[in-house]
């Protein structure tokens, strides 16, 4: 099947069986593999990218469904020369370690403080609390997305 | 000249960054080759059985399936995974084969390989391979332990059994004043890193490339090479991101030669890569032990002697390092106190289960469970408080370096090196507030009951024989370093570019670090035993100090002098008013190659103390505050040392709490999804501290350092055990079994109440006496 969607501002078009996720679509057909796999379950939030703006987890929605749709990986929330706040944040605080569950981390975070750039602490951990890292025991992820909240306060800082 | 480089010792930012939080790192799902099969393991669904018939013929008539590798089609005899670690041939006849041929042992075992134009197609084939599997007996734990035999020929399951020894410890129970036994249990978990195993193969007709390697490429390089019966430099082993390790990932395990085989076979390419069920039925799992001890003491809480049995149920197989955790729980159950005398057997029992390996803390997380609860129990029954029972215990400064037990067969002993176990055991409770605290134990607060607990540990590191390191002063200046040493996703990258850094007195940023893949070194050992720091940052030491003389040799002829008179700046060489930039020296790369060789462990230690408050109602435990403290001679990057202790708490809590590994009585797995076998989450442990001390440099290697990668992980269950325990004191509950999952607390807690009850009927006189599955005597 065709599929055409937005991805990380540009317009793609691929073919895919109808059973493919958004996830292999996004991988292995238009070879953005930022978005990583670690559960294809839905339980780990490794996979996360944003469609419209909200985070998904792209092992649990099929390519098809995207038809239309503005999707966003961690590719799309980098730039080339410089890091983001969140992603400064991240390396400053050491909030990662092997770096598989970073992209997750990144983009669940980047739509939680778009929408609520004042999020608390308790309310940073419940979100996250959907996306699983083995390495750094979360302490140091909430540290930076607090200190990354700041720049999503202060700047039109969107995707 | 320039001041000389200071690099270590401080937070640098991370190199591997810069990629990972760009999502552009290289994991291996990211690995691709033109033509690639992808490969399906079809696994056994039966625990224990024999293979009577294999039919293939459908799937391989649907389109897009290229071919079902089964045991015929990797030789007449199926080749076994050696071991890595204790390679005591007794243990040849538990090897696991690459591929179950005549039997299967556990559901998950590999029983053919599909291979097809894409992993969707191989995926659906699987449905269409028919497997005939007559069922046998099923043994899952050791209560039934020989209600039918894993391997017939041998006529028991148990493989192998350990005996650690110090001192006459029959001699000091019979003269203690005090000894009580208990027994304890710790269930089976697993590493579980995030991302799933896999690999690439490529054959080219002569030559062998697995892109996927992790921790030991150059074991598994020797043992591929043998199974496959190729020539050693036949085969690389390429190391891309890892995304985890903790012991699990990189042990040779059937896949390691299966897909490399099949691409051999198919002549072409094949990539496999697991999902998260397949992991948790393949992968190593861990930790599950039964403990019967005894402790003896003096009245005044001198201990005196350890005494027991211990068994480790190790699934299936032994499998590479599945000796480790067995070996280590019994060898190391004295910990940081000095206890004379010691006498530990400790039993490796096969089940039809997955075969079991290392994991964070391997042994050691388990017996520090048992001793730090043995030893709260102790001081309860001699009211002595627990904090002088400890200090009391430490080995002191003047006794190292101290001795541990030894253990046999494959001989070995070890002792603790250097440390100031008492003055890091106040830090601990200072930074911890203790004081401030104290006063919380036992209480009931707005519905919860507060308990606090402490405990002390040693952990090894910096494993032998040798690391290997390889500079390159490449042609434009800048220094390549190549290491033996892996990464697992500890920070390999910036650490060890920091060793280098200032070893060479060359610019951080002019330095880049290879390592894990085969191609680097002659001969590499790897990431495990919280080695690579020590082991690879020694090498990095000697190899830098052949470099600068090297340098001077070259630089001495161009500029018309002595080496001895030749200085160098890190960028530059010089004599008098000469110089010569680096990138001048030479028209080829200038190369050295040096190892550090070692026989002795480090030793690095810590304490860790804890509050805790318990819901009676729900049995839910909230961990209001954890401190540790360790020692590791010396920090390279306190940031990323102090990110591995966060998260190996984290990880320990985890056992502790959560992560549980459930067979059925017919040895199927029940936990094989992220929603049944339950990991920390961001919400779960919000209050971790840890503060790193560098008290005694390690005497043993150059950099003084001491491995620090697993310390965070060792004394979680016991003191979690210890604080609920503290807590609820009132009833006298005492934990004796992980985890400490909420059903598990409340039932221990609903036990203990209408124990309480009866015994306000019938005996008031016997509330103060222990009630746990122990005995003790006075």
């Amino acid at each position: 099947m065709k599929v055409e969607f937005e991805l990380n501002g540009k317009r793609v078009a691929t073919d895919v069986e109808a059973r493919t996720t958004l996830a292999d679509c996004i991988r292995d057909r238009l070879k953005q593999t930022g978005t990583h796999l670690a559960c294809e379950h839905g339980v780990c939030g490794a996979c996360t990218v944003l469609v419209n703006g909200e985070a998904v987890r792209s092992c649990l929605m099929l390519a098809v469904q995207a038809q239309g749709e503005r999707v966003v990986t961690v590719e799309g929330l980098s730039s080339e020369e410089t890091l983001t706040p969140l992603q400064v944040a991240f390396r400053k605080h050491h909030a990662l370690q092997c770096g598989f569950c970073t992209p997750g981390f990144i983009t669940t975070a980047h739509a939680l403080l778009t929408q609520e750039p004042r999020a608390d602490e308790e309310r940073i951990r419940e979100v996250l609390s959907g996306n699983l890292c083995r390495c750094t025991g979360y302490v140091p992820i909430i540290q930076a997305v607090l200190e990354a909240r700041s720049a999503y306060a202060h700047k039109d800082y969107h995707e | 000249m320039r001041i000389s480089n200071s690099y270590i010792g401080r937070s640098m930012e991370r190199t591997e960054d810069l990629r990972f939080l760009r999502g552009r790192g290289t994991y291996l799902a990211d690995v691709n080759r033109q033509r690639q099969l992808s490969a399906v393991i079809l696994r056994s669904s039966v625990a224990h059985g024999r293979l009577r018939r294999i039919d293939a013929s459908r799937a391989l008539a649907m389109p897009g399936v290229y071919r079902v590798l089964t045991a015929k089609d990797f030789g007449a005899e199926i080749p076994h995974i050696a071991l890595r670690l204790q390679p005591l041939p007794q243990l040849e006849p538990f090897h696991q084969p690459m591929i179950a041929h005549a039997k299967v042992r556990y559901v998950g075992e590999p029983i053919a390989v599909v291979l097809a134009e894409t992993a969707a197609i191989a995926e659906d084939a699987l449905d269409y391979v028919e497997v005939d599997i007559e069922p046998l007996p099923v043994v899952v734990d050791r209560e039934q332990a020989e209600a039918a035999l894993l391997f017939e020929e041998h006529g028991t399951n148990r493989a192998i059994t350990w005996k650690a020894v110090r001192g006459g410890a029959d001699a000091a129970f019979k003269k203690a004043d005090y000894v009580r036994r208990a027994r304890f249990k710790v269930q089976r978990h697993a590493a579980m890193f995030m991302e799933p195993r896999g690999f690439v193969a490529d054959w080219d007709g002569q030559k062998l490339t697995v892109w996927g390697a992790a921790k030991t490429p150059w074991f598994n390089r020797r043992l591929l090479a043998a199974s496959l019966r190729l020539p050693i430099e036949a085969v690389d082993l390429i190391e891309v991101d890892v995304g985890g390790g903790f012991g699990s990932r990189g042990e040779f395990y059937p896949e390691d030669y299966l897909i490399p085989a099949a691409a051999k076979l198919a002549g072409r390419p094949v990539k496999w890569n697991e999902d998260r069920r397949e992991h948790m039925l393949a992968a190593n799992h861990a930790r599950e032990v039964e403990c019967d001890v005894e402790i003896a003491a003096t009245r005044d809480g001198k201990v005196l002697g350890l005494r027991g049995q211990i068994w480790s149920d190790v699934g299936a197989y032994v499998r590479t390092n599945g000796c480790v955790g067995p070996r280590n729980v019994a060898q190391y159950m004295s910990g940081p106190y000095a206890i004379e005398n010691i006498d530990l057997t400790s039993s490796m029992l096969l089940t039809n289960k997955t075969p079991t390996g290392t994991y964070r803390g391997p042994g050691r997380f388990e017996t520090d469970f048992v001793r730090e609860r043995m030893l709260d129990l102790l001081a309860a029954d001699l009211n002595i408080d627990r904090l002088e029972l400890r200090r009391r215990n430490l080995v002191a400064d003047g006794q190292m370096p101290y001795p541990l037990a030894s253990i046999t067969p494959y001989d070995s002993s070890t002792e603790l090196d250097s440390g100031d176990y008492h003055a890091v055991f106040d830090r601990c409770l200072t930074d911890f507030g203790w004081e401030n605290k104290k006063e919380f134990s036992g209480k009931l607060i707005d519905g919860y009951y507060h308990g606090l607990a402490v405990g002390s540990f040693i952990e090894g590191g910096a494993a032998g024989p040798k690391e290997e390191a390889r500079l390159v002063l490449e042609t434009d200046g800048s220094l390549s370093v190549y290491l033996g040493s892996c990464s697992v996703g500890q920070g390999l990258e910036t650490i060890m570019a920091q060793i280098a850094a200032d070893a060479t007195e060359m610019p951080y940023e002019k330095i880049r670090v290879l390592h894990g893949s085969t191609t680097h070194v002659k001969e590499g050992y790897g990431a495990y035993h919280s080695r690579s720091t020590v082991m690879g940052g020694s090498a990095i030491l000697l190899a830098a100090e052949k470099l600068k003389q090297k340098i001077k040799l070259l630089a001495a002829k161009r500029l018309g002098c002595s080496a001895e008179q030749v200085l160098l700046d890190g960028e530059r060489a010089s004599y008098g008013n000469r110089t010569l930039p680096f990138a001048d020296l030479s028209t080829a790369p200038v190369e050295v190659e040096a190892e550090f060789l070692n026989n002795k462990q480090t030793w690095a230690y810590g304490t860790h103390a804890a509050h805790v408050a318990v819901d009676p109602g729900t049995g839910q435990v909230k961990v209001l505050d954890y401190m540790a403290v360790e020692d590791v001679g010396r920090t390279i990057n306190p940031a990323t040392l102090h990110g591995q202790t966060i998260g190996s708490i984290v990880q320990g809590l985890g056992g502790a709490f959560l992560e549980h590994l459930v067979y059925d009585e017919n040895g199927q797995l029940l936990t094989g999804s992220f929603a049944d076998y339950l990991m920390p989450t961001a919400s779960d442990f919000p209050k971790i501290r840890s503060s790193v001390v560098d008290l005694k440099r390690c005497p043993n290697n150059p950099l003084g350092a001491k491995g620090g990668g697993e310390g965070g992980i060792i004394p979680v269950g016991g003191i979690m055990a210890n604080a609920i325990a503290d807590a609820l004191r009132h009833l006298h509950v005492q934990p004796m079994e992980l985890p400490l999952s909420p059903p598990r607390v409340w039932a221990l807690i609903e036990s203990a109440k209408s124990q309480v009850e009866e015994c306000s009927k019938s005996r008031p006189e016997a509330l103060g006496e222990p009630r746990d599955d122990g005995e003790r005597q006075h």
